[in-house]
């Protein structure tokens, strides 16, 4: 059974359809890749599946439960986490800050307002080794802002990572990154796909046919092929619409 | 230091400071001004500290949040008349009302976000402020609420009057040291985070799973309270409530002062803009009618060149000391 799956989802905002009719499944374990040309409701598709937007009509079902009318924080709450495609990180806080504000723990005391999170060794303590799990291990005291692109990209993973999903969406990761920061995080998803379902869109080709179990095209708010990369490879629509050019 | 500082209850600065507020009443004279001037300072800085809990903390800006203080001092001298003359009876039904009226006006603003959040806020002020206008028979209208007495602060074993402007200085100050350690360490817990998370963003804070409208709600109630509990104080110093306290031009000073003093990076900043702006007006005040424009100049020139403020400014300057 799919873990994640979207059954007939279509957003229109006013008189204009983003997505006619999306039907998605994603399986426990995989990692699903959605590709598509710019404006073709990729991002759109993301705002529903993390409770963003509300689809006009369709259902999100995670592991059977629908998701229809839940916010951003339910749906997160319930195991669904995502990057931005514009990188969305709490720039006055320190990297660890960043993801201790993100650990379940953390949440869990949102609302306490009698202790002191600073000296807190057990929050401090799991929010590195998510910072180690990505290579920021050195940079945890350092403010977001202060790091460098690739590693703004790795800490919204981690962020991301910290809030123990059994989803993780990521929006156009590799956006921004040089050659050796997109091998970096190649490495770093190829990693975590052995213990989590990932879903991610992405214009870099490469990439995406070289970590995706499966793909989905997304074009005129439809998903018009799928398969594994080796099928899209042969397909002849991906083909003459240049979509599945290779280095 | 500033990690370990966020860690006390109590820190080194504050004691510093609370030492120094306590000394004021043996000098003030001297330097020609009065005690009472220290119990408006006091009074203005706990409305300041719960405003900056808003704006500081979570980034959500009021521009009526006078409404909150005054409904705070009209509780105060209701409550006195009606209900019990008992001094933590009133400012406990003071910190209520207010806290009350900002959970309400909360519920229909937290769904919003920057200039639509903001003018509610505005509007909301705007309604309280007709209320206690128009409202002659609860609120005395543009008169406002006379004779309110200063209860003694009663302790079962010993009862302190507070007449004596002196007197009221040091109970002010009690509340002043009591407000600060409990929104220093609310600032630096996991409620405090999540709101300056909220501050930074509100959609990453809810991808996160926190439901941002209910920080968001609780927060407003909060400052409310807090600046009901300085309202009440200012209706007990003053010994009435008027209208005033909750215009559109008082719920700016409180901006202006927030602003100025640096509350957009520092615990402190509020209190240094409230100490600058009474202190400008009385000293300043006594040379020249105009001197609001010169405070008007200051806030202008502090948002053009320094918009971090004095305290902002202090920072700097101490880091390149350092």
């Amino acid at each position: 059974m799919a873990l994640i799956e979207a059954q007939g989802v279509h957003v229109r905002f006013g008189d204009r359809v983003v997505l006619e009719e999306i039907d998605l499944a994603v399986a426990e374990g995989e990692l699903h890749g959605i590709m598509g040309p710019n404006g073709a409701g990729k991002t759109t598709f993301f705002n529903v599946l993390t409770g963003r937007v509300k689809p006009s009509r369709g259902r999100i079902r995670l592991d059977g439960e629908d998701l229809a009318g839940l916010g951003p924080h339910e749906i997160a709450n319930k195991g669904v986490a995502r990057s931005f495609q514009i990188m969305t990180l709490f720039d006055e806080f320190t990297a660890r800050e960043n993801v201790m504000v993100a650990l379940p723990a953390f949440r869990a005391r949102g609302f306490d307002a009698r202790r002191a999170v600073a000296g807190d060794a057990g929050l401090a303590g799991e929010a590195d080794e998510v910072l180690a799990s990505v290579g920021l291990a050195e940079k945890s005291a350092v403010v977001a802002k202060q790091l460098p692109y690739g590693e703004r990209r790795a800490l919204e993973i981690a962020v991301a990572l910290a809030q123990r999903p059994r989803v993780l969406c990521l929006d156009e990761p590799t956006s921004g990154l040089g050659s050796d920061g997109k091998q970096r995080l190649l490495e770093l998803i190829r990693s975590l796909r052995t213990r989590l379902t990932i879903v991610a869109i992405e214009h870099e080709m490469d990439f995406l046919f070289s970590l995706a179990d499966r793909i989905s095209v997304i074009h005129w708010g439809q998903v018009v092929a799928r398969g594994t990369p080796r099928e899209l490879q042969a397909n002849e629509w991906v083909r003459r619409s240049n979509l599945g050019r290779f280095a | 230091m500033a990690q370990a500082d966020a860690a006390r209850l109590v820190t080194p600065a504050m004691l510093g400071l609370w030492l120094a507020l306590a000394s004021v009443p043996l000098w003030i004279d001297r330097v020609g001004l009065y005690p009472y001037l220290g119990v408006e300072i006091l009074i203005w800085s706990i409305y300041a500290l719960a405003f900056n809990l808003l704006l500081g903390t979570a980034g959500l800006v009021s521009f009526g949040h006078g409404a909150y203080f005054g409904v705070g001092a009209y509780a105060f001298g209701l409550a006195q008349f009606n209900l019990s003359a008992n001094l933590w009876v009133c400012l406990g039904v003071a910190v209520l009302a207010a806290g009350l009226a900002g959970l309400l006006v909360g519920l229909f603003i937290s769904h919003r976000r920057g200039i639509y959040y903001a003018f509610m806020t505005i509007a909301f002020g705007q309604i309280f402020w007709t209320i206690a206008i128009k409202a002659y028979a609860i609120t005395g209208g543009e008169d406002g609420l006379l004779k309110i007495a200063r209860p003694p602060a009663d302790f079962g074993i010993a009862a302190i009057d507070l007449h004596d402007n002196v007197a009221l200085y040091y109970f002010v100050l009690a509340v002043f040291a009591i407000v600060v350690v409990a929104l220093w360490r609310l600032v630096h817990s996991p409620y405090g985070q999540v709101l300056a998370a909220i501050r930074q963003s509100e959609t990453r804070a809810a991808h996160l799973g926190y439901p941002v409208w209910r920080y968001k709600l609780t927060v407003f109630a909060l400052s409310a309270a807090v600046s009901g509990l300085a309202g009440a104080l200012f209706a007990m110093a003053q010994r009435s409530a008027f209208p005033d306290v909750m215009s559109v031009n008082q719920s700016g000073l409180i901006v202006m002062m927030t602003l100025v003093g640096g509350g957009l990076v520092s615990f402190w900043g509020p209190v240094i803009g409230v100490l600058v702006y009474i202190v400008a007006r009385d000293v300043i005040g006594a040379l020249t009618f105009a001197w609001m424009l010169y405070f008007g100049l200051l806030f202008m020139a502090v948002m053009l060149f320094r918009p971090e403020g004095i305290a902002g400014m202090a920072k700097s300057f101490l880091a390149r000391w350092r």
